[in-house]
């Protein structure tokens, strides 16, 4: 409105947004520095899982504004569905050092558990989502509660209560020296593919059609769908993505932990969604911040022998942050309108 | 008003406006009534084949538990519409407050009755430590906090084997007693049944008590429109603490009693499933309506405790080949799921729908006009 | 009544507020003389809702202030940084009270011990908490001091004596209309939680008068016969005089009214003028009311502020304002947006 403040508010804003990388960087720098290279790797190749369920939660906030807490155990099931698939459909129970076939077994794992995934997401959605949008806010909640205790049981059902262990079909042993250090292949190989999963998620949201549904509709439901925009299927995409990342995690958790269990969507799933909203819910760039974040937190905690306490210190971040900074580092919410 | 009259089915005029106008009476003499009946009922078959009458005190005591644990919980849920996820861990720090102070862990042996409302204290302080910086937030949030609180509590609890022997749990925690008159035993269930039941009925009439104040029509407010409420004076988030504190509370009575009940406490006591099996009482009973939800608890409490122990032994009996690998017990944790999915779906009101959500979930008859 | 004549009900100064980039307010200075009916009118969008909220508390300003019947309520929250020192400070007598016990023991921190002083800390740590959600007039006295001020509540300016409507109807939907008026006593109400839990006289002696005045309520604004309707179940017309008499129910000194007599017919219009009138007039409180029906703003207002891009543009007497040029270019000037 008034020409003089432009200037400054321009300046203002280029530093405001120098701060956040310069945040990161001296974040990453420090990290290193106290965790030594072995663990940085660990809380990086964590964190790529964290964030690749986080964004999960993220984006279904971001579009229908619910807490999708069946979304860890989707992410558990995914787990389970890609062992199903690598020890009983292609046989495997241990690595795979033949590299052709290695990769076409990681690609065929991958995409069969991120397609079964996301169409369990979308089920979930279509059955129990969708005939609540317009019910009292509490009521998706709770469904979302319920289904969540469905998938855990019907897990624990199928596979026992215990810790199943999962073919590491990545070698361990392969690896690489940096800096001195060992660092596995693996853990790269980890990371590597979450953020390329990212990238092509920023992608496909700023680039086509679909992606840019879904950004209105998260800004204002009634007014994209005035302009044309299916919000149905928009938000039935929104859980197949997010979904089907889940998906993927679940496959790069088995491959880099060799195990899972039934419980494991319930700690995960409190982990990521604070990651979700530690980079500001609603925004896919922060959940992968926050997933990151999350991770170098845990490690850390454990590097310095407080590992049980892992959970509740990531808690107590939950809480500090939704008391004082309750849009996260990235993301901005409005306010109810009187 | 009338809920209390019918619930105890009085059949006649005079004897159902007595007891609308002498409500917590009628509360009374329902309860007692019907905490009567129920060892009656299981004299006679097939109840009686199936354990024996103590065996179904027991069981109906526990129950009891379970359903002021879900009344507790009402309040918080069904009155002020706040989703609380961690509602297990205020029953935990009931039962271990007593332990601390009635046990030969700590070696302090103080009386039973006291430290009844110690624990309600110790469950509204934390009730407000959870609160206070929480209650700010939207719902969704809250749920996931208390989510979160519910399941450090337990964490703490196991890793803390300093202060609490860990997983081991405290046990040989002190029975009730009244001094020189009665002292409750393993043994014989009967003081503990009727010291619940009085308990069950004192929570049942504070409650209806607090519905009908100020206080509940707030919560009524507060669920309806947080910022209409806001705008017509109300202090939303004091309000809110206190149906947490209250809810808080109840949780720690509860846990009190639980624990002396069963003279142990483990963190293993308190999980998830906990909150979620009072969650599924409260949704099946029928958010806001307290007999409801004190009704849906003993439903489920008996549905898992009897009928599924029932099928396994049946099961057994007959010896068929691929079922007797199943355990139905297991099978209670996906009954919550299903309760909470079909109910939301189906019936969100609930089995017993209190009246004022029956007309929340209702079908819209509002007469809007385009407004601008 | 006349007591403070000359002081005026309202004063608002300098109030902005922005909405990211968006300036829905902007440098608005204001006044309302005690005792009128004053109207702010504007094109959509101008800020006149936001204006509104800000007023009603539920908007902090950018910048400015507000005063209600002399009292500062309403000023830019400052030192949001310090709040974590709030929590803490008070909660450091309690560690030292724990502290001290344990050395009084001679430091030998038995199990018992342990977990007794970190209740105490505990305990005081909650104390913190709670006064810094009670706050009690003492405590915002205590923290101004340091630096922190918060902005009145929706709750507080209610208490101080304010009581709005909304221009999207924002009723207890499915409480009765008995009810939702109860509701809106609230404030005056002193029944406290023992109270209600024992039931003391003193309450049910409270909650018969309430409802009496209730009934009396909802006959002022013609709803008698009504107290048991859903609220969701009443005419849309209805639903307004329901919301007026709810906010009436606060026992307001000033009532803020967003478009009253939108969406209504001319008969249902002229009774809500009459009724606007009545509650001035027979009840004594000063009207401050948005409206885009320029028919409803000039046949009653004494005093017109009209906004424009959230900038005030012009004020004073309806004839001076329906003639004033500035006001014709700002309706005229956006076509059909001007008048409905
Ligand atoms: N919570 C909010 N967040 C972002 N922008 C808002 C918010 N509330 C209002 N605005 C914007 O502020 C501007 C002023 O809106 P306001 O509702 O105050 O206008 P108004 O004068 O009441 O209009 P109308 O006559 O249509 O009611 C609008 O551009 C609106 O979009
Ligand atoms: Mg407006």
């Amino acid at each position: 409105m008034v020409t003089s403040s432009a200037t400054t508010g321009t300046a203002q804003r280029l530093a405001a947004g120098l701060r956040l990388p310069i945040g990161i960087v001296a974040f990453l720098a420090l990290s290193l520095a106290v965790l030594g290279i072995d663990q940085f790797v660990n809380a990086l190749t964590l964190g790529a899982i964290y964030a690749l369920v986080a964004l999960g939660y993220t984006m279904v906030y971001g579009i229908i504004e619910l807490i999708n807490f069946a979304h860890g155990d989707v992410f558990m099931v995914g787990s389970f569905i890609a062992l199903f698939i690598s020890s009983s459909l292609l046989g495997n129970d241990g690595s795979i050092t033949d590299l052709p076939l290695l990769a076409g077994s990681v690609l065929i794992l991958f995409a069969l558990t991120i397609g079964i995934m996301a169409l369990v997401g979308a089920l979930i959605e279509r059955l129990a989502y969708r005939p609540l949008r317009r019910a009292p806010k509490l009521a998706p909640l709770i469904t979302a509660i319920g289904v969540s205790f469905i998938l855990q049981n019907i897990i624990q059902f199928f596979f026992g209560p215990t810790i199943v262990s999962v073919p590491q079909l990545v070698p361990i042993e392969w690896s690489i020296q940096v800096a001195g250090a060992r660092v596995p292949l693996l853990n790269l190989f980890v990371i590597a593919t979450s953020v390329l999963l990212m990238f092509a998620l920023q992608l496909f949201i700023s680039r086509t059609r679909t992606g840019r549904a879904m950004r209105t509709t998260s800004m204002d439901r009634d007014a994209s769908s005035l302009m044309g925009v299916d919000i149905n299927r928009t938000i039935m995409i929104t859980f197949l993505i997010g979904s089907g990342l889940a998906g993927a995690a679940g496959v790069v958790h088995g491959l880099y932990y060799g195990n899972t269990t039934f419980s494991l969507g319930f700690q995960s799933g409190l982990k990521a969604f604070t990651a979700a909203v530690l980079g500001g819910i609603g925004n896919t760039a922060g959940a992968a911040l926050g997933g990151f974040l999350i991770a170098f937190v845990e490690v850390g905690a454990s590097a310095f022998g407080y590992g049980r306490w892992g959970g509740a210190i990531v808690f107590s971040l939950l809480v500090i942050f939704l008391v004082f900074r309750p849009t996260g580092l990235l993301g901005s919410h409005t306010g109810d309108r009187a | 008003m009338s809920r209390i009259g019918e619930a105890i089915g009085a059949p006649f005029a005079p004897v159902r406006t007595f007891f609308r106008r002498h409500r917590s009476l009628g509360i009374f003499v329902g309860v007692l009534l019907i905490s009567i009946a129920l060892p009656l009922i299981t004299r006679v078959p097939p109840f009686d084949g199936i354990q024996s009458t103590n065996a179904w005190v027991n069981a109906f005591t526990t129950a009891a538990i379970y359903a002021m644990l879900a009344m507790g919980l009402n309040v918080v849920i069904g009155f002020a519409g706040l989703l609380d996820l961690g509602y297990a861990a205020f029953f935990a720090l009931g039962g271990y407050t007593y332990a601390f102070v009635a046990s030969p862990f700590t070696g302090v042996h103080l009386p039973f009755w006291p430290m009844l409302l110690a624990g309600g204290v110790v469950g509204a302080i934390f009730g407000v430590l959870l609160g206070a910086p929480t209650l700010r937030l939207r719902g969704d949030y809250l749920a996931i906090v208390t989510l979160g609180f519910g399941e450090i509590v337990p964490i703490t609890l196991m890793n803390a084997d300093k202060f609490t022997d860990g997983v081991n749990g405290i046990g040989g925690i002190d029975k009730p007693n009244i001094p020189g008159i009665l002292q409750f035993t393993l043994t014989n269930p009967w003081p503990m049944y009727g010291l619940v039941i009085m308990l069950f009925a004192l929570i049942m009439i504070m409650i209806y008590r607090l519905e009908d104040s100020r206080l509940g029509r707030t919560w009524d407010a507060i669920r309806e429109d947080e910022l209409a409420a806001e705008s017509s004076g109300v202090n939303t988030v004091i309000a809110k603490l206190q149906a947490f504190a209250v809810g808080a509370s109840i949780a720690g009575i509860v846990g009190v009693v639980n624990a002396a009940k069963i003279t142990i406490v483990t963190p293993d006591q308190f999980r998830f499933a906990v909150s979620i099996s009072a969650l599924a009482a409260v949704v099946l009973g029928g958010m806001g309506n307290t007999i409801g939800v004190a009704t849906g608890a003993f439903i489920i409490y008996l549905f898992q405790s009897i009928l599924l122990k029932q099928l396994n032994t049946l099961v057994e009996n007959f010896n068929i080949p691929v079922l007797n690998q199943i355990d139905f017990l297991e099978f209670q944790y996906v009954l919550y799921g299903i309760v909470l999915v079909l109910m939301m779906l189906k019936r969100p009101q609930g089995i017993f729908p209190a009246h004022r959500r029956m007309r929340e979930f209702g079908p819209l008859k509002s007469a809007k006009r385009g407004s601008k | 009544m006349s007591a403070a004549k000359g002081k005026p009900m309202l004063k608002a100064r300098g109030v902005t507020r922005k909405f990211g980039g968006l300036v829905a307010v902007s440098n608005v200075d204001f006044e309302i003389p005690r005792g009128s009916i004053s109207a702010i009118i504007g094109p959509n969008g101008a800020g006149k809702t936001t204006f509104f909220n800000v007023i009603a508390g539920i908007y902090a300003p950018t910048s400015g202030t507000i005063e209600l019947d002399g009292k500062p309520l309403i000023s830019p929250p400052t030192g949001a940084g310090r709040e974590p020192i709030l929590l803490l400070v008070p909660t450091i007598p309690f560690i030292g009270l724990a502290i001290y016990f344990l050395i009084a023991i001679g430091g030998d921190t038995g199990l018992v011990e342990g977990v007794a002083s970190v209740s105490v800390a505990l305990l005081g740590f909650v104390c913190a908490l709670l006064l810094n959600i009670v706050r009690p007039a003492w405590y915002n006295r205590v923290i101004k001091r340091i630096g922190v001020t918060r902005p009145a509540r929706p709750n507080d300016m209610v208490e101080a004596g304010l009581a709005r409507t909304f221009q999207n109807i924002r009723l207890y939907k499915s409480l009765t209309t008995l009810e939702n008026i109860l509701i809106g006593m609230h404030v005056h109400m002193r029944s406290t939680f023992l109270g209600a839990l024992f039931k003391s006289r003193q309450v049910r002696e409270e909650e018969a008068a309430a409802e009496q005045r209730a009934r009396e309520l909802l006959a002022f604004v013609d709803l008698s016969g009504m107290e048991n309707e859903l609220a969701k179940n009443l005419p849309y017309g209805k639903q307004r005089l329901l919301e007026i008499a709810r906010a009436l129910a606060s026992r307001p000194k000033l009532l803020l009214l967003d478009e009253p007599a939108a969406g209504m017919n001319p008969k249902e219009t002229e009774e809500m003028t009459a009724l606007i009138r009545r509650i001035r007039d027979e009840l004594g409180i000063t009207i401050l009311l948005i409206e885009h029906d320029m028919r409803v703003v000039m046949g009653i207002s004494d005093h017109i502020t009209v906004l424009d891009h959230g900038e005030k543009i012009a004020e004073g007497l309806p004839k001076a304002i329906r003639t004033n040029p500035k006001v014709i270019e700002a309706y005229l000037g956006r076509g059909a947006a001007a008048g409905h």
